[in-house]
């Protein structure tokens, strides 16, 4: 017989601790959950990486399928949550059952057949629906004289390459806008030097995978100028929470001139020789390159240009003189793993290096 | 008419058990299980097994949430934090979910069938030990391991090992073949105890039990266990390739060489997709049981619930690689993938169907075990809907390896599963133990667990939305993500009090709960038909039964079941 | 039968025994291995770096592969002797299928010496040796331990202790040897014939 006895052999003292227990730790909850909710961090709403605030062609594509898929999914939620819930309260046993068994239906073919054909419909359409876009997002040509960039995954950096106009960069990509009618989309050539990396900057494009022994593909078309956030998507070892990355979309004029300036050697600042020396005499050569010195390192970020960059270590750390002198005195201290050993040079040699880098402008 | 003598009439074990029979000590009493074949036993012993590694692994995601509270929090450095999740998805894969499914099936399915032990009750015990054996291999390399980081350390290469990350170049020392050796030898004992699920219930079926008059937790044991026999094993393999790769030199995933990263995906994930419909449909079973029961009602379409589970069962053979869109296959490969995983939708959509249909017009009572059910069947809903979303393969370039699809796999594993694992332990627990638990206890078990449940994995599809990665150790301020964060740490809180409620209920119940006699749920299966607990040979007689619910047949002799089918 | 099986039948008739299921479900679960295993031999097929190629080095081991299938013709003949009760002509069948898979070992070994003294080709070497080795090498393995078995039961045999009532015994695991030569006919066809 089904059973209602609710008491068993608990004591009764041991029941009102446990309930004054369960009580302490909701109430708890209760209160430090709206007291986070308004102390909120500081955000800039154009800055948040969210899916939902596409700014580039391949991006709305993939919003607008998510609308669709989203408008579907919701009505069936809806529905058919709908019947649950009406299920459960319209036969819940009453309290005035006479005890009876309801009675016992088995089955019935043509509610089942319905269920199963709306179904398959709606899956129809919604496989057409994604084919179109997965084909029209991979499958797009590259127009002639887009930008072409080659990004190389390595723990935990991205090197940017731009091979037809000669420069190389690291953690931050440079693209030009497509707005006022003209399009200037960025094909994208990915690479990995090591593990599995991903590409995923939300608001220009969804994800893409950077593979060693694989060439992978993909196109952005941003449609305002500004600052776009990413990071990387795919496991790749301690550091990948710090693998950063930011996308700056200029107007064609500033594009063209930051390229110009990426595209040449290395400023000759005779103020910074003693720095000079101390980079090129240490173990710094062996992993960094500086276009038009004896340093040709590709284990590390280029660092030709460092000062045309707002971050250090792959966009974790702004771009200032005691970031980078505390970096490379300890850079394990930011981002614990790091493959970039402490150089453990004197102070008068770390102020001399900092020097030095500072003008790499 | 049916042989089973009256619901009533078992009568209790202890006369005719030689084994209680004798005053036993603590030692005694230990040496019984350890060298038991009885698969009651077994079963017993694979479900505390699991519940053991379910609070190891549910301290180790508290640890997480309690790391990723707040942004750039410095509770735990980086080389713990990566080790946590690879051991907290490891562990609730293979250490709680694979021995939880079985040891339900170990204990139930010659119950079900009127059989007296599994087929192969050595093999049983032998699956069982070499699990245990794969459990603490796993474990032991948070002393033995020795990773990058020099000191003893488990491994940190996630749950899904990708290659070339677990090469020996990118991944010094032994944590990960820790990870490769503790699942490996687990694997062998999960296929055994498959091929030992599936003889028995082929040929040890008691008489009149053709295939179509059996339970459907039979069946969906069986089912479940021939999707062991054909997905563990790519895993094995893919795994013995990378122990040969780390060991011997060779060049399975070994980039430098030639070597294919992808290859490795495509093998993980031909296993872990059926995995996780092996892990969830005996979930579907222990709902099958209880809601029919619990409603008053038999189960709404019978063929139909076997027929989609074997749907379903081929089909998420074909789907793996949505798990892979972002790897960069090509239209054609990726359309056919959206086109196979839209299609394992419909399948378990018919079977939510099914269970509403259940419900529908009858009489339902709310004990914690259908309390969960219908939280089980509302889970798989929006589960099933969001996994619609993620195999709308742009949408899914957005969402894969982002916070989304954590919150995703998270309402199947835990919203289905764990919900169904905690309703068939309120169901079964009288049946095992001669007393109920407490259903007081259960139900603030069961809402402190649905409260904390939502709060946390509601709350974690939109930190994927706004743009956040997986497997992240920390994260920047000013992304909108912190909030939202600290919710979900709060929810998994709750869920701690809750689990700490059900073990509390667990164990005031083993001796102090009300005494339960042989049905107390008045449920139609053949395992209520014995006593609680029932003697070790499960029957003193073999049952005939004539249709798929024999107690019903006698309980309601002028209206039995078997007349209808 | 086994005797431990109390059940009788389910009405329908059909009652497998349990042995023979087990093994059914055992060679599932290994062909889905060997599967992965070729697979990975053919999706490298020719993407090798460097090294010795496939038609460089391997010969058709003709003799070998005769020897392994006759040896299923000669476990059907002890089978079936063990069923008519003839335990004597059961040992002698069953020995030849001993001596048959031992001498596809020693095959094996001779072939793997031939390639890694004279060819220079290791698991380590390239692409083809990673793929080679491990899927013969797998192969090789369950041959190992069929013949382990087969060792056993023929102590038993020597000693007089198989009579006919383990017949169904001997049919199943004679289903695992069957099951060896099948991935041998698949191993063969792979590596020696399209891989080449």
């Amino acid at each position: 017989m089904p059973q209602s006895q609710q008491r068993t052999g608990f004591s009764k003292s041991r029941r009102v601790m446990s309930r004054l227990a369960a009580g302490l730790v909701l109430r708890s909850i209760l209160i430090l959950t709206p007291v986070s909710i308004f102390a909120r961090e500081k955000v800039d709403l154009t800055l948040v990486p969210s899916i939902f605030a596409p700014e580039s062609v391949p991006a709305h594509s993939i919003t607008h399928l998510a609308g669709f898929v989203l408008a579907v999914t919701g009505a069936i939620f809806l529905i058919v949550g709908g019947l649950l819930v009406y299920a459960v309260v319209r036969f819940r046993r009453r309290k005035d059952d006479d005890g009876t068994e309801p009675a016992q239906i088995y089955g019935s073919g043509p509610v089942e057949s319905a269920w199963t054909i709306v179904p398959i419909l709606i899956v129809v359409v919604l496989a057409l629906a994604t084919a179109r876009v997965v084909h029209e997002i991979q499958d797009a040509r590259q127009p002639a004289g887009a930008l072409e960039v080659q990004v190389i995954g390595h723990q935990w950096w991205w090197e940017v390459r731009y091979p037809k106009l000669g420069i190389v960069t690291a953690n931050e990509l440079h693209v030009p806008v497509s707005h006022g009618g003209v399009s200037r989309p960025t094909f994208l050539d990915l690479r990995s030097a090591d593990v599995v990396h991903s590409f995923w900057v939300p608001r220009l494009a969804g994800k893409t995978d950077l593979i060693p022994n694989k060439i992978n593909s993909m196109w952005i078309e941003p449609e305002r100028t500004g600052l776009f956030l990413g990071q990387c998507a795919k496991y790749c070892g301690t550091q990948h929470a710090k693998m950063l990355l930011r996308v700056y979309v200029d107007t064609p004029e500033d594009f063209d001139r930051w390229a110009k300036e990426q595209a040449q050697n290395a400023e000759k600042d005779s103020t910074a020789s003693a720095g000079r020396l101390v980079f090129e005499q240490t173990a710094c050569i062996n992993c960094h390159a500086i276009k038009g010195t004896v340093a040709n390192g590709r284990f590390g970020p280029d660092l030709t240009h460092l000062m045309s960059r707002d971050t250090l270590a792959s966009c974790v750390l702004s771009n200032s003189p005691q970031n980078l002198r505390a970096w490379i005195k300890a850079p394990e201290q930011f981002k614990p793993g790091v493959l970039m050993p402490a150089m453990n040079l004197t102070d008068a040699d770390l102020d001399h290096v900092v020097s030095y880098l500072a003008t790499l402008k | 008419m049916s042989a089973i003598a009256k619901t009533d009439e078992i009568s209790g074990s202890t006369a005719l058990d030689p084994t209680t029979a004798q005053n036993k000590n603590v030692f005694d009493h230990i040496h019984s299980w350890l060298v038991t074949v009885d698969h009651k036993k077994l079963g017993l012993m694979y479900i505390m097994y699991g519940l053991f590694f379910f609070v190891v692994a549910g301290i180790e995601a508290a640890l997480i949430r309690i790391q990723l509270a707040v942004p750039n929090n410095h509770f735990l450095p980086p080389q713990i934090f990566n080790q946590l999740f690879t051991m907290h998805g490891t562990t609730m894969v293979f250490l709680v979910g694979m021995p939880l499914i079985f040891g339900f099936a170990n204990y139930l399915v010659p119950l079900m069938i009127g059989a007296r032990d599994l087929a192969f009750p050595r093999l049983n015990a032998f699956g069982f030990w070499l699990s245990v054996l794969g459990g603490l291999l796993l474990y032991f390399s948070f002393i033995g391991g020795e990773g990058m980081t020099g000191a003893g350390s488990a491994p940190d290469v996630g749950w899904f090992a990708y290659a070339p990350l677990t090469a020996k170049a990118f991944s010094k020392g032994h944590s990960t073949d820790y990870w490769i050796l503790g699942v490996l030898i687990g694997g062998f004992g999960s296929v055994a105890t498959a091929v030992n699920v599936i003889s028995t219930i082929l040929c040890m079926r008691c008489r009149g039990m053709t295939l179509t008059k059996m339970p459907l937790l039979v069946w969906l044991n069986l089912i479940m266990c021939g999707m062991v026999l054909l997905a563990v094993t790519p895993l094995t393999a893919a795994q013995i390739m990378l122990l040969l790769d780390r060991f011997v030199g060779s060049h399975f995933f070994d980039t430098q060489a030639g070597g294919s990263a992808t290859l490795w995906m495509h093998f993980f994930w031909i296993f872990g997709h059926p995995e996780v419909y092996i892990l969830v449909i005996p979930a579907f079973a222990i709902a099958s049981e209880i809601i029919p029961v619990f409603s008053r009602k038999a189960i709404f379409g019978y063929p139909a619930m076997v027929g989609a589970t074997i749907a379903i069962a081929f089909v998420s053979m074909s789907v793996w690689a949505h798990h892979m869109f972002t790897i960069g296959m090509t239209s054609a490969g990726n359309t056919f993938f959206v086109v196979s995983t839209m299609t394992v939708g419909i399948p378990t959509g018919i079977k939510i169907f099914n269970w509403l249909g259940t419900m529908w017009g009858g009489k339902l009572r709310f004990e914690t075990p259908m309390l969960f059910s219908i939280a089980f069947v509302f889970h798989l809903l929006i589960m099933g809907l969001t996994g619609i979303m993620l195999s709308a393969a742009p949408f899914n370039w957005q969402l894969n390896a982002s916070y989304f699809v954590v919150a995703h796999f998270h309402y199947v594993l835990v919203g289905a599963i764990v919900f169904m694992i905690f309703a068939g332990t309120y169901y079964w627990f009288p049946k095992a133990t001669g007393r109920l638990l407490s259903d007081r206890l259960g139900k603030w078990h069961f809402w402190l667990f649905l409260i904390g449940f939502h709060m946390t994995f509601d709350t974690m599809h939109l930190p994927g939305v706004l743009g956040m990665p997986r497997r992240i150790y920390t994260y920047e301020a000013g992304r909108g993500w912190g909030t939202l964060n600290l919710i979900c740490t709060l929810g998994a809180a709750v869920q701690g009090v809750a689990v700490l409620v059900f073990v509390c209920n667990i164990l005031g119940s083993i001796r102090k709960g009300q005494r339960a006699g042989a049905d107390p749920w008045d449920a139609w299966t053949l395992e209520w038909s014995t006593s609680s607990p029932p003697p070790e040979y499960n029957f003193a007689e073999i049952p005939i039964v004539r249709s798929r619910r024999p107690l019903w047949d006698i309980k309601h002799p002028t209206d039995p079941d078997w007349k209808y089918e | 039968m086994n005797a431990a099986s109390d059940s009788l039948q389910p009405d329908g008739g059909w009652n497998p025994s349990k042995g023979v299921v087990g093994m059914a479900c055992l060679i599932i679960a290994e062909s889905a291995i060997f599967t992965i295993f070729v697979v990975a031999y053919l999706f490298y097929l020719g993407k090798s770096q460097n090294g010795p190629t496939p038609q460089q080095v391997l010969e058709l081991p003709i003799l070998n592969s005769i020897c392994l299938l006759s040896s299923s013709v000669t476990i059907t003949f002890a089978v079936r002797s063990l069923r008519n009760g003839d335990t004597k002509r059961f040992n002698a069948w069953w020995l030849a299928t001993i001596a048959l898979g031992t001498y596809f070992l020693l095959g094996t070994g001779r072939e793997w010496q031939h390639l890694i003294r004279d060819k220079g080709l290791t698991i380590q070497t390239n692409l083809f040796g990673t793929t080679f080795y491990s899927l013969v090498g797998l192969h090789a393995s369950h041959v190992v331990v069929g013949l382990l078995a087969l060792l056993m039961v023929m102590a038993f045999g020597v000693v007089g202790a198989v009579k006919k009532e383990h017949a169904e015994r001997a049919h199943v695991l004679s289903l695992y040897w069957h099951f060896v030569d099948v991935v041998w006919v698949v191993v063969f066809t792979v590596v020696y014939i399209i891989g080449r």
